[in-house]
């Protein structure tokens, strides 16, 4: 198989983009690596086939958004709202990843192998992230459904608002959001744990996990929860 | 949006390139900011001597014969080296106070854009590119340096809109975000005396901060009372003489870079502004946490 490299700064990011977007779910040409990133914008968006693109360098906004089927490796950091939206396919990025890291994703499996910032996995819809290091503060807000894998710690008022994802963390968590509670760990849990895990390559014991999910307090008015709100 | 990029270098090497560097970083964030930009580059410092950066829109009119005859009214020999529409005027730093308020008397069109014993600031309206060329800025060397893209929202595209704002000697500051208790804020500094010239959100900011130390605080201390009483959105770059402060709202949605060498420490509202810095491969590179001031200095 060989590798298909395209050059950021001499071919620019429509060319990229439009290469990616041509290639279909028989194409011969899977293997493809990008150089030169430089912290741009928008790389690999929307992508619709079975291809690996690895990307050298650290990227910018959105990088692997609304992603579907392909599997994408950022060997740097990724800035804010990696893998937002995305389909399915897997996104692993080798550094740390910015805010809002997998927001709104439906599906697929987002791995940052350093750390999350801020809102990491906000509104997620069905997306499974595993964070190898800490999360930043708001992560997991409104989160409706999906998984949310954190081998360190979590910031301020995790999982606020929470929908029916499920939120696992080995460390410290600073502080709950509204309507977010320790729930128990049971069986089911710990198998959806060990095959994240692994597939996410992470160093972690099922066992070692807290979860948390919605109290589900605030799904229906109450005015007596007003203050929550 | 808006773009900040900031440089405090430790390699002492490296202080010629400064201008250089910084006017990269610049460019790099213009499509965060494509309709003024600013500069902060602290130099040299001379001995006894201490500087003004003054703007004028009638440049050729204002600044001729300004040198003699601030000296004349201050009793100093005042120097005086044009660049584009600022200029900056060099005397004794114990006159320098005298010297403004003198300027105030003799050009009251002339606006002060810095004071100190090494910061100067130049800023007008325009594609970074350009603010940065028309100033050369890459030409100057320094120990550390701030600049700025704007983005116009709370205020009018102007000079005087553009960052960074001069918060006292040798101090600045950079805004990437808008402050939602501008307008009160103001009234209530203008109350305390403080002079704040425009409609925008930044200065009162910078006057926030100056009314804090006129009152005792350090910048540590102003910048940490800043997260109780200033409402907004903000990242905020300060440059004092000796080096740079950073502080994040608590909600930190403005992104902010940094990234850190033995040669320096670098400051980018994206990862892009610092791609191209020396050995960034393998440079520390992190996100301030919010909430936090963190000050580089020398």
């Amino acid at each position: 198989m060989i590798m298909q490299t395209i050059d950021l700064e001499a071919d620019g990011l429509r060319a990229l983009n439009a290469t990616l977007h041509a290639q279909k779910d028989d194409t011969n040409q899977t293997s493809w690596e990008v150089v030169n990133a430089k912290g741009s914008h928008a790389i690999a968006v929307g992508l619709d086939a079975p291809i690996e693109v690895t990307v050298r360098g650290s990227t910018g906004y959105y990088c692997g958004g609304m992603n579907k089927q392909a599997t994408i490796n950022v060997q740097g950091s990724a800035g804010p709202g990696v893998g937002e939206n995305m389909m399915s396919g897997t996104i692993v990025v080798e550094g740390d990843a910015s805010q809002y890291a997998g927001a709104t994703g439906h599906g697929g499996l987002l791995v940052v192998k350093g750390n999350a910032s801020s809102r990491c996995g906000i509104s997620m819809k069905g997306i499974d992230i595993v964070v190898h290091g800490n999360i930043g503060h708001m992560s997991a807000f409104m989160a409706q459904s999906g998984n949310l894998v954190v081998c360190g710690d979590a910031g301020d008022a995790l999982g606020d608002s929470l929908y029916e994802a499920r939120i696992f963390v080995r460390g410290e968590v600073k502080s709950l959001g509204a309507d977010c509670i320790e729930k128990e760990m049971r069986p089911e849990h710990l198998e959806i744990l060990r095959d994240l895990l692994e597939r996410a390559g992470a160093d972690a014991k099922p066992e070692e996990f807290r979860r948390y999910g919605s109290a589900r307090q605030l799904y229906n008015f109450d005015v007596d929860n007003a203050g929550a709100y | 949006m808006c773009g900040i990029v900031g440089l405090f270098l430790k390699d002492k090497s490296l202080e010629p390139k400064l201008g250089e560097m910084l006017t990269e970083m610049l460019v790099t964030m213009t499509d965060r900011g494509p309709d003024s930009a600013g500069i902060a580059v602290y130099g040299a410092d001379a001995a006894g001597q201490g500087k003004l950066t003054v703007q004028s829109d009638d440049a050729e009119r204002d600044f001729a014969s300004l040198a003699e005859d601030l000296g004349t009214a201050i009793d100093a020999k005042v120097s005086l080296y044009q660049k584009d529409t600022h200029a900056v005027l060099v005397a004794p730093a114990d006159k320098l106070d005298q010297m403004r308020q003198a300027l105030r008397e003799l050009r009251g069109n002339v606006r002060v854009m810095s004071a100190g014993d090494t910061i100067e600031i130049y800023k007008e309206v325009g594609l970074p590119k350009d603010v940065a060329a028309r100033f050369e800025i890459s030409k100057m060397g320094g120990s550390h340096g701030i600049g700025h893209t704007r983005m116009a929202t709370e205020s009018a595209v102007t000079t005087m809109g553009a960052h960074p704002f001069s918060t006292g000697p040798d101090q600045c500051l950079v805004h990437n975000g808008s402050l939602s208790n501008h307008n009160s804020l103001r009234r209530k500094l203008r109350r305390e005396g403080i002079r704040i010239e425009t409609e925008n959100d930044t200065e009162v900011g910078a006057a926030y901060l100056t009314w804090k130390m006129q009152h005792g605080s350090t910048l540590g201390q102003a910048l940490e009372s800043s997260l109780e009483d200033l409402d907004g959105f903000f990242t905020f770059v300060v440059g004092t003489k000796d080096g740079f402060g950073v502080v994040r709202d608590p909600i930190a949605c403005k992104p902010a870079v940094m990234a850190e060498t033995d040669q320096y420490v670098a400051f980018g509202t994206e990862y892009r502004a610092l791609a191209n810095l020396p050995g960034i491969e393998t440079a520390r590179v992190w996100e301030p946490e919010p909430a936090t001031v963190y000050f580089w200095n020398h």
